[in-house]
């Protein structure tokens, strides 16, 4: 089955995805994931661990990476890898527009094996993710 | 305090097996802001199977982890085939590396993730930081 990653060449840059997070969405992801530690919900739990506010959980943030790969490839399934530090906390105000992350990738190398990507995901003018990056299967 | 120095290359016993339904799956996807189109999971759901191991090893009185002073620092799946419904998944977790960095214990884990025949499905490696009291 051909996918949009056919015929892709390094360097080329992958059409930016930009996502909103609300409090909200928090909320779902602790449901989902099982992770419901405080810092993703309660400002008075985050500030008294020194942070500046309720943050995203790092997967959250490394899932909306993924998202980004599957609209690039043209659906899900054809992740084989995928990686980064958690460097920054995206902190979410209460309120209801949220904060926008920006998930951006270029195309490092195309092999028989698939397409590694080199991924950028930021929040303001800050990477939030340390080398995210991940191969697809073409 | 610092973790028990015999912890690098400690495997853990398997956790329970982990019944991956369509409903977990919906559920997943739209907490990401994805849709769920009956076949491969999202990338990341293994996160889930691979949390409970992490739990088990910072829950375990011996590996002398207290929960509140760990950061999830470093987070990657390798990927043998998609997660889907009808998967009954196990998480193996051994813990790789341990090192001392001023004051914080840097955790290696590595946690294989098979299904119910013991085929392999995802590789999980989760580097976790452990703060010392005066860190």
């Amino acid at each position: 089955m051909s996918t949009p990653l056919a015929g892709l060449e390094t360097g080329t840059e992958l059409p930016a995805q930009t996502y909103t997070v609300t409090r909200a969405d928090l909320v779902r992801y602790a449901g989902a994931s099982g992770d419901r530690n405080p810092i993703h919900w309660s400002d008075r739990v985050a500030t008294s661990v020194g942070l500046p506010g309720v943050i995203a959980h790092g997967m959250y943030t490394l899932a909306l990476a993924a998202r980004a790969l599957d609209t690039w490839a043209g659906g899900p399934g054809r992740v084989r890898e995928l990686g980064c530090k958690f460097t920054k906390p995206v902190v979410v105000p209460d309120d209801e527009h949220g904060v926008e992350v920006v998930v951006r990738g270029t195309v490092k190398n195309v092999t028989d094996e698939g397409v590694q990507i080199a991924l950028e995901v930021t929040c303001g003018d800050q990477k939030v993710l340390g080398m995210p990056k991940a191969v697809l299967g073409v | 305090m610092t973790v028990e120095a015999s912890l690098a290359g400690r495997t853990f016993p398997p956790t329970e097996p982990y019944v991956v339904t369509r409903e977990r799956l919906v559920e997943f996807a739209h907490a990401t802001g994805s849709t769920y189109d009956g076949g491969a999971a999202p990338a990341t759901f293994p996160i889930v199977v691979a949390f409970g191991a992490m739990t088990a090893l910072m829950e375990d009185p011996s590996v002398g982890i207290s929960l509140h002073r760990v950061v999830h620092a470093e987070q990657r799946f390798t990927y043998t085939r998609p997660v889907v419904a009808g998967d009954e998944l196990t998480a193996t977790l051994t813990v790789d590396t341990l090192r001392q960095i001023s004051g914080a214990d840097i955790i290696g884990t590595r946690s294989e993730i098979v299904d119910a025949e013991g085929r392999p499905v995802c590789t999980a490696f989760a580097t976790l930081m452990h703060r010392g009291e005066d860190a």
